[in-house]
């Protein structure tokens, strides 16, 4: 498997995104996608963890015990998890008070642990960091789709400014929690109807 | 602070109902879809969840009560809650090898995923945010996991009963899946208007 920034790249925001391919982090990518100043704040967070935690335990890589690793990825996780934390409460009060537990579940999000695990074990450094990096950038893009069709229609404003120029009627249902399972539903069937005619294409030719 | 004057069996009721872990806070996702294939599984796995989720939320809210808040150790409650957790599945699994064998043979390949379940690190982190009390702790607990084991022995049965249907290609899996959860989800909302703890 060739691991160069272009493979990595396309890797991680397309073929295995980690929210739509491979159903990873989806917790966090239901509950704050109701606003989009909510999502953007929660994916740059996430961004952070995933690319210094992938960055650190790639460094470490090679004196971690395997048999420890899990507790060790998961304290390295824990310590990045702990400044975004601070850093929000600090400088973004109010957005911090509508993630509420959200934040510190960066934690058990599985996206990072699995970058930890299948990247970063075995690739050196500064690879790993942009594939975390990448990583988190393709969850805070799924995370800015939901987040904009969810706010349009459910609030009809976009970033807290009113964008509803048909005065339409908001529609409940993409406030409360069952429309964001049925956007992600909506997501995954059209990523996977797109990888899906790609794979016909080819078979044919 | 004090803790709100909540009704500690009000808090049980809504959070197997109304805030229902995974169909209204989306928490513990990862593996409630990717376990929920056969109905056997899932309810074992809900069970496992249910027992850890109880044990850690004493555990978290003596640790938090005792040893936290007296030390002002807050900015470390993350760490120190995960610590806990996994501890706390591996004195399980310890003491069920031991004392319920049988038991251990169904649930034991499920424990070790449940210390990276969210749902169990969540339970704690809105227990601490709403500044529950014991009580109302206990039956927040037992509550959320009771609800995640009907959310998910549920939607464990519909999919056994789907799954040979002819559906369109780019939604079979996860897609159709979704799809089930949020009609699920605007089946539990339903009783929204009987309690709520938000």
């Amino acid at each position: 498997m060739k691991n160069d920034l272009r493979t990595v790249f396309y890797r991680n925001l397309w073929k295995e995104n980690p929210v739509i391919r491979q159903i990873l982090g989806i917790c966090s990518a239901l509950a704050v996608t109701n606003r989009v100043d909510n999502s953007l704040v929660m994916g740059i967070g996430l961004m952070f963890v995933t690319a210094f935690s992938s960055l650190t335990l790639s460094a470490l890589r090679n004196s971690i015990p395997d048999r420890i690793r899990m507790i060790v990825q998961t304290l390295v996780i824990a310590a990045y998890v702990i400044i975004v934390d601070i850093l929000i409460k600090a400088g973004l009060p109010e957005i911090s008070k509508a993630l509420g537990p959200y934040v510190g579940l960066i934690i058990t999000n599985c996206i990072i642990m699995g970058r930890a695990e299948a990247f970063a074990r075995k690739n050196p450094p500064v690879i790993s960091f942009f594939d975390g990096l990448f990583a988190g950038i393709g969850y805070t893009i799924i995370l800015l789709c939901i987040a904009l069709v969810r706010e349009i229609l459910g609030f009809g404003t976009v970033f807290g400014y009113n964008v509803n120029f048909l005065n339409f009627t908001n529609w409940t249902i993409m406030v409360v929690p069952p429309g964001a399972f049925f956007m992600i539903a909506i997501l995954i069937w059209i990523s996977s109807g797109a990888m899906d005619r790609r794979l016909r294409k080819k078979e044919r030719s | 602070m004090t803790s709100p004057e909540i009704s500690p069996f009000i808090i049980f009721f809504a959070s197997i109902i109304t805030s229902n872990m995974v169909l209204a806070n989306f928490l513990g996702m990862c593996s409630f879809i990717s376990v929920s294939n056969e109905y056997k599984t899932a309810s074992g796995l809900g069970k496992a969840v249910t027992l850890v989720m109880v044990f850690t939320t004493v555990i978290n809210f003596a640790v938090y009560k005792f040893l936290i808040v007296p030390l002002e150790l807050e900015y470390l409650r993350y760490v120190i809650f995960i610590i806990v957790i996994a501890a706390s599945v591996q004195v399980i699994e310890l003491a069920m090898d031991r004392f319920l064998p049988e038991l251990h043979i169904k649930l034991g390949i499920f424990l070790p995923l449940i210390t990276v379940n969210c749902a169990i690190l969540g339970i704690s982190l809105f227990m601490v945010i709403r500044n529950y009390n014991f009580a109302q702790s206990l039956l927040f607990g037992i509550g959320s996991g009771l609800g995640w084991w009907l959310a998910i022995s549920t939607l464990a049965a519909i999919r056994e009963k789907t799954g040979k249907n002819k559906i369109p290609k780019g939604l079979e899996g996860p897609g159709l899946t979704f799809i089930i959860i949020g009609l699920m989800a605007l089946a539990f909302m339903g009783f929204s208007g009987m309690f709520a703890i938000q």
